[in-house]
């Protein structure tokens, strides 16, 4: 056991670098989050239970393409970020959390891109 | 020092389980268990969405689903949820400019965002019946 402060065994090797990171995005995601994800809930409102062709020119248009891509990229940063705070909270042991860590980053990077490539389809064609 | 087999015998700080449940707390645990809801259900967006890009065959199955009585069940809770995580994050927000933590408040922002919730969780309902299907 050492026994130096912890201040001590720390000073001299630099900061994290990070700082306030994480609650900054959070909350600068947050905030985006709101008119966008207002818009989306108002999307799947107005075209459910819409035919096919109706449901695809609404997804197709520009405005609705380019909140849902702007939606995926906050939306996904915003929900990795607070996954991260529930495993870190929830799983004290280093293996587990670890892979759990890339699991939620792995997730949130997949179901952004995948959303993306949706929309890009949809609103380029093809 | 937590490799010594005998711990000495002294008195544990009250934990969770002392505290009646304020409602505050009721709300920041729900605040935490919806943004898991709404991480999990963004897999069903995603999946909806690919349908749309796949062609009509395989938006009608999504669709069918969604408007299954489960699939109304799970746009129910996850409409509600997402709700309820942006009336929470609002009320984050307000203590993040330094206000509301008086007690009261405190409470009272508790309230209100379950109840904003649940008032628009119905309004989006009433639209949803009011306007969908058209």
């Amino acid at each position: 056991m050492s026994l130096q402060t912890p201040l001590n065994r720390v000073r001299g090797l630099g900061s994290a670098k990070e700082g306030t990171d994480h609650f900054w995005r959070q909350r600068l995601t947050a905030i985006a989050n709101i008119p966008l994800m207002l818009f989306l809930v108002w999307t799947v409102l107005t075209t459910f239970g819409a035919p096919y062709e109706q449901v695809r020119a609404t997804l197709a248009s520009p405005f609705t393409a380019i909140a849902f891509v702007l939606l995926a990229l906050s939306g996904a940063i915003h929900m990795r970020l607070g996954m991260q705070t529930i495993i870190e909270d929830y799983v004290p042991a280093e293996g587990p959390k670890l892979v759990l860590l890339i699991l939620n980053t792995f997730f949130a990077i997949l179901i952004a891109l995948t959303a993306v490539y949706a929309v890009l389809k949809l609103t380029l064609g093809g | 020092m937590a490799s010594s087999a005998k711990r000495a015998e002294r008195p544990l700080s009250p934990h969770l389980q002392v505290h009646a449940l304020p409602i505050n707390m009721l709300m920041s645990i729900i605040h935490r268990i919806t943004g898991a809801a709404l991480y999990l259900g963004s897999a069903l967006l995603v999946w909806w969405l690919v349908a749309a890009a796949s062609g009509e065959a395989a938006y009608n199955a999504a669709a069918g689903f969604f408007s299954s009585w489960f699939g109304m069940l799970i746009m129910l809770g996850y409409c509600w949820a997402l709700m309820h995580h942006m009336f929470g994050g609002i009320r984050h927000f307000i203590w993040d400019v330094g206000a509301g933590f008086e007690l009261g408040t405190v409470d009272r922002l508790a309230w209100g965002t379950l109840a904003a919730s649940l008032g628009a969780t119905v309004l989006l309902c009433f639209v949803a019946f009011a306007g969908g299907g058209s």
